[in-house]
């Protein structure tokens, strides 16, 4: 139904927007994160909470502090699933069971936001407001905290491995990023047709004379908070397909722009912080090249409709609705599998082979094109570092980046974290389709069923939280294994980076030799994209090729 | 053990933080979201509802939906919404798409008996029935049709409400929503609204 003008009309005006408002956000959070004056709110507040926004935390102090606020994150969120029935707004719905409340107390606190459940059947408004909003704002918070903190690693030196203070960028990242750009979107967003009630289910006689049940709660000020911090859990079972989180063409784009505007206005800050701006923009061309290669595979494989059902229909409808067609659910798609978002607003388990690899293929890059609102950044660093020391390997130098040594311990560091996600993956692709409860989740046999189990995996990792919809998750079995994959993906690279960070900030500088690699020309940016390529090409092809790739060729 | 007692240490601190976060981010603003859209936008706010008569209000009592989701309408004087995989049809507790693979025999079978049904009922050629009215929609709920599928119903409602076609096509018409800038989204007619319509113009 997509026609190819405005399909590519589409991905101009998103191009103007973020080329409007990137380098204005990535100047105000290059601020943010750098500054040493408190609003007078913050000071306040960090005197009525009794804690010490000034402190200049050793790396491993600042691990201590993400960890332990995670871990209370953690608790609290569990045990608000696990009293739901006696909160106010519950809507009458029960408890959450033991490894449900576990899954989506960890899915939420890592910024993934996968759900086993069904948000209108299941959770209250309170849960959802409380619980959900929350950590939907403090996750991404945490994730921008740790980016912030590795590009202070790299613009420091002999600062005896201290990177800054977690309190003060996670209060900052919150009142003077994520709140403010919230409040004008979830206005906007109303204004657009996003519901904003607090009401129970209203029954309505419709046309014909049946009744219809329509859902109430606050959706919209979850709407836009789940994509501007990447965490992408709908407030529905349908997340941005349903009609009262994205009412139109319009709402869609927005919710686009607000999940691709921090990952790349990051990069944008990174270089102001790192005082050389060249080097961000080269981070953020990466990003670019890769989304750019993504959306347009994507847009083709919708559009051309490839597939048995596709091609019986006319067209890939399947799992799309008529607002969005086929254009703007590809683009849609690609976006939230660059980035580690993880809404949808079409289901993924409908798109066409190529297409649905596609999305693999995105969350299987470490999300990096652009990646989650902090760890896109960090990923796409860990990459630049192997990338200088592969071409240092070749010309037998010492490789170099942004004036630092990459020496034994820094490049075990870097390693460690390129395998840390791949592991998990196969690992727990591994398990669960060994497992008879592992395979009881899955709605197709063949190729398409790896696909389903794959994807799950795929997603829980690298903390994306999106879904081929067909495989049951709601189950001790997947809710456990996805729970785990979920916590070591986010935490272990994460402390990996700040480790990094911190003997990053421990050397001092050594001044650009003839023998060092510019990592500021469109020569790296190419090394760069084909390095992410090859790694995560090396890691994932025979999976691969045992799901989308045999499905797309039968 | 040192360890242990530090990440306690910092794990205090940070649940005083959170308690704070949770009643600034979990209560405040989304209660200060909700304030402003009842006042700015209420209708929107509450889920765009309208009556028979085709207006605007808040109260389900006098509603017969909300103009941005889809219904069960399995009238001939009605146009219909596309296929639905949420519970038995557009039930907004039970949104779902089929998700149903892109290989799928099943939903290969689906298509082309709804694509055969669908022929029957609107009495044309098969090859004519677009891809929105053989495929359910991701939401389930989808409250729009393409232009294509509408076209096809006019003759089978123009003769169940007694309305010329020519009448009929040009609510269709009234209906129609472009691109919005010429290039965001798809060219689509919101079911409910032009049903609506159609009944006031028929007069029941």
């Amino acid at each position: 139904m997509s026609d190819l003008a405005p399909a590519l009309g589409q991905i101009a005006v998103l191009v103007a927007a973020l080329a409007v408002a990137v380098p204005l956000l990535g100047r105000h959070l290059a601020h943010v994160y750098t500054s040493p004056r408190h609003l007078a709110v913050e000071r306040t507040a960090y005197r009525l909470l009794r804690v010490d926004p000034d402190a200049d935390q050793h790396w491993k102090t600042y691990t201590m502090s993400v960890l332990g606020f995670s871990l209370v994150s953690l608790l609290l969120l569990y045990l608000l699933g696990r009293v739901q029935e006696h909160l106010p707004l519950s809507l009458g719905y029960a408890a959450l069971p033991a490894d449900g409340a576990w899954n989506t107390a960890v899915s939420f606190v890592t910024n993934t936001n996968w759900q086993w459940y069904a948000g209108e059947s299941t959770v209250g408004h309170l849960f959802q407001m409380s619980g959900l909003t929350v950590q939907n704002f403090v996750s991404a918070a945490v994730g921008m905290a740790v980016a912030a903190a590795f590009a202070r690693g790299l613009a420091r030196q002999l600062a005896g491995g201290r990177v800054g203070n977690f309190w003060s960028d996670l209060v900052r990242g919150v009142l003077r990023v994520l709140l403010p750009i919230s409040v004008v979107s979830a206005v906007v967003l109303v204004a657009g047709g996003a519901i904003q009630n607090l009401m129970g289910t209203r029954t309505v006689e419709t046309l014909a004379g049946g009744t219809q049940q329509v859902t109430g709660g606050p959706v919209a000020s979850q709407e836009v908070i789940k994509q501007l911090g990447t965490n992408g859990g709908g407030f529905y079972n349908v997340n941005a397909a349903h009609p009262f989180e994205n009412p139109t063409p319009l709402t869609d784009v927005l919710l686009i722009f607000l999940m691709l505007v921090i990952p790349f206005a990051m990069a944008w800050a990174f270089g102001l912080i790192v005082r050389d701006r060249r080097q961000g923009i080269a981070v953020l061309s990466v990003m670019a090249l890769l989304l750019g290669v993504a959306v347009t595979l994507l847009t083709w494989a919708e559009m051309a409709g490839v597939g048995r059902a596709p091609e019986a229909a006319g067209g890939a409808m399947e799992g799309k609705e008529v607002r969005f067609g086929e254009a703007a659910s590809a683009l849609f798609a690609a976006a939230t599998t660059g980035t580690s978002t993880g809404a949808v607003n079409s289901m993924h388990d409908s798109l066409t082979a190529p297409g649905g690899g596609v999305a693999m293929f995105g969350m299987m890059l470490g999300e990096i094109a652009p990646g989650g609102v902090g760890s896109g950044l960090y990923g796409m660093l860990m990459l630049a570092i192997v990338t200088v020391f592969l071409c240092g390997l070749m010309v037998g130098r010492t490789p170099e980046y942004l004036g630092r040594k990459i020496g034994q311990r820094e490049i075990v560091l870097v390693a460690l974290y390129v395998l840390a996600t791949p592991v998990l993956v196969l690992v727990g692709i591994a398990i669960a389709i060994t497992a008879q409860d592992g395979l009881a989740g899955l709605q197709e046999s063949g190729p398409h069923g790896l696909s389903e189990a794959l994807y799950a995996v795929t997603s829980a990792a690298n903390n994306n939280g999106s879904a081929f919809g067909g495989l049951t998750s709601g189950t001790p079995f997947w809710n456990t294994l996805l729970g785990l994959l979920m916590l070591l993906g986010r935490f272990v690279p994460m402390v990996l980076v700040l480790a990094l960070a911190g003997r990053f900030a421990s050397q001092r500088h050594s001044p650009p030799s003839a023998g060092t690699l510019p990592t500021h020309q469109p020569l790296f940016v190419a090394l760069l994209s084909g390095v992410a390529l090859v790694v995560v090409g090396l890691t994932y092809v025979p999976v691969l090729a045992l799901g989308p790739i045999a499905e797309s060729l039968s | 053990m040192k360890d242990i007692y530090t990440l306690f240490r910092h794990s205090m601190a940070g649940l005083r933080v959170l308690v704070a976060m949770t009643l600034l981010l979990g209560l405040a603003y989304p209660l200060a979201i909700t304030g402003i859209a009842q006042v700015a936008f209420p209708w929107r706010a509450d889920g765009s509802l309208i009556t028979a008569a085709g207006t605007h209000t808040t109260d389900a009592h006098d509603a017969v939906g909300s103009a941005i989701v889809g219904q069960v309408g399995d009238s001939d004087a009605l146009f219909r919404n596309r296929p639905s995989a949420a519970g038995n049809g557009y039930d907004m507790l039970g949104t779902a798409g089929s998700n149903l693979g892109p290989n799928s025999s099943d939903l290969v079978a689906s298509i082309e008996r709804r694509r055969a049904e669908i022929a029957a009922r609107e009495g044309v050629d098969p090859a004519d029935v677009p891809p929105d009215a053989v495929t359910a929609s991701a939401s389930g709920i989808d409250p729009d049709i393409s232009p294509a599928y509408a076209a096809i119903q006019v003759p089978r409602v123009a003769r169940a409400t007694g309305l010329a076609e020519a009448d009929v096509r040009r609510l269709v018409e009234e209906h129609t929503s472009e691109r919005t800038w010429g290039v965001l989204g798809e060219p689509r007619v919101n079911v409910l609204e032009l049903n609506i319509a159609v009944r006031e113009l028929a007069g029941s």
